[in-house]
């Protein structure tokens, strides 16, 4: 009973949610409604784990003086910080001049900006040291990716004015976009989806069960 | 020494050093290149121009700080378009690091337009669980978002009154940096509820959504800070992206150089190995 309960209720689950694809009556959609609202719930009991999680990951991690124990140290005590700050300004820690909202505009949204921006210094670098053109495909590659950059902003645009409008870098780009990067794309989410279809029917049919307890 | 040694051997630091004044001196001196619209963008503009005026459009900001540059100034600008229209614009948000960064945008644009919050427009903040809310909102938007981004209840709030589910929107305008987003949008929202359904998303993510644009499950796309820029251009603003893409084309044409300059020291060394 162990195993054919959660397969039994993993069925019926996956099987409301197809049919209330398709049948728009309340037999469906009430029960269905309720699966959503419960996968809500859940995902949110899941944040709370998550958290729960990586405070005893990293806490074990500075005990054991584990290599970048200082980098957990500031990891805990910002999880630590920030959520103790929201417990205590309670439903309106989102109001403007809280302690929490001083935290998300100075601490978070300063830091994970810088570390967008970083990204221009490391590919300009990475396309220098390691962008390299060994093979016919990688000259299609390099020769796409140069027509698609120069051709998404307006320097391209600029550069190749005085060609005929077929010719232009950014007519090209659109190209390359709509013809051979949207064929190979349309290819792979069909393929994709194929492969979604195929393991939740085996999920709904209890073949797949690894999600159970790690077994094939 | 050769030119090609000397490539080879160049410091990642002059790298750098090049890469940060291409991006700093153009936002300091703009170039003012001139911008013209791409299909999506004109798309995505005209889908919102022949929305009927007064009508309820949902807007799902799905995006953080990271992404700021490329995503705030199409939330800007389309927020200016809808309130023009005298849209009502319900305000959503999926991804966790967002609320804060969307409610600031919201009422900054809302301020300068001077809608009524509740009344013109509403942000019902964050909501976790990806696809299983966006499925909920196809039964009701109120029950997935019970309350407001201020804590205020949403059934009471007056542009809410006529708010009940998709099919009480005229359009979804999802601004998104990955997932959850657009792409979850059109798989589960798309089909099933048959809400016309517009994308502004990051230049990385944007090749990725044109099947879904040629299909017409997207009316348009904006695609990056290109796509932002070009927006602006069409609704006559010279806002972020419009500055920001002077900086973009320098630090694109540097980049393209540099895997030219770096393949061109690689066979000028092995041309030296074989001789």
């Amino acid at each position: 009973m162990k195993r054919e309960i959660p397969l039994f209720v993993t069925a019926a689950a996956g099987l409301f949610m197809i049919l209330s694809f398709f049948v728009p009556h309340q037999a469906v959609s009430v029960p269905a409604d309720f699966l959503q609202q419960s996968a809500i719930i859940i995902v949110a009991f899941g944040i709370v784990l998550g958290g729960a999680n990586l405070l005893r990951v990293n806490l074990a991690g500075v005990v054991r003086r584990q290599p970048g124990w200082p980098y957990r140290l500031v990891l805990i005590a910002g999880l630590v910080v920030t959520v103790a700050l929201g417990l205590i300004e309670g439903r309106d820690f989102q109001a403007a001049g809280t302690r929490s909202t001083w935290i998300y505009d100075q601490v978070y949204s300063s830091m994970s900006s810088a570390m967008f921006a970083l990204l221009a210094f490391f590919i300009a670098s990475a396309a220098f040291r390691a962008f390299r053109i060994r093979t016919a495909e990688a000259v299609l590659l390099a020769a796409a990716a140069l027509i698609v950059m120069m051709g998404r902003v307006p320097l391209g645009g600029v550069l190749t004015a005085g060609l005929p409008r077929e010719l232009r870098v950014e007519t090209i780009a659109q190209w390359i976009l709509d013809v051979p990067q949207n064929a190979a794309n349309r290819a792979i989410l069909i393929g994709a989806a194929l492969g979604v279809m195929a393991t939740g029917l085996r999920v709904i049919l209890g073949i797949e069960r690894s999600y159970l307890s790690g077994e094939d | 020494m050769s030119l090609a040694t000397s490539f080879e051997r160049l410091d990642r630091r002059w790298i750098h050093a090049v890469t940060g004044l291409l991006v700093l001196l153009p936002l300091l001196l703009p170039l003012n290149f001139p911008l013209g619209p791409s299909p999506p963008v004109r798309a995505y503009h005209d889908a919102i121009t022949a929305l009927p005026a007064g009508s309820t459009v949902l807007m799902s900001c799905d995006f953080d700080p990271a992404s700021r540059p490329e995503l705030e100034p199409m939330t800007r600008t389309t927020l200016r378009q809808l309130f023009r229209r005298h849209c009502k614009v319900v305000v959503v948000v999926l991804y966790p690091g967002g609320a804060r960064l969307v409610d600031w945008i919201v009422q900054d644009v809302a301020r300068e337009n001077r809608q009524v919050d509740g009344v013109d427009y509403v942000n019902l903040g964050y909501k976790a669980g990806n696809e299983a809310v966006m499925v909920l909102m196809g039964q009701s938007i109120p029950g997935a978002f019970p309350r407001d981004h201020n804590g205020r209840d949403a059934t009471r709030l007056p542009i809410m009154q006529s708010v009940r589910n998709y099919s009480s929107c005229a359009m979804l305008v999802s601004l998104s940096v990955g997932y959850p987003g657009t792409r979850e949008y059109v798989q589960q929202v798309r089909g099933r509820f048959h809400i016309p359904i517009i994308a502004g998303v990051t230049a990385v993510s944007a090749p990725t959504l044109y099947p879904y644009l040629q299909t017409g499950q997207l009316r348009g796309m904006l695609g990056g800070m290109s796509g932002a820029a070009e927006y602006e251009d069409l609704r006559f603003e010279r806002g972020m992206a419009s500055r920001g893409m002077d900086a973009q084309s320098l630090a694109h044409v540097f980049i393209a150089l540099c895997i030219v300059f770096g393949n061109l020291a690689q066979w000028e060394r092995k041309r030296k190995e074989a001789a």
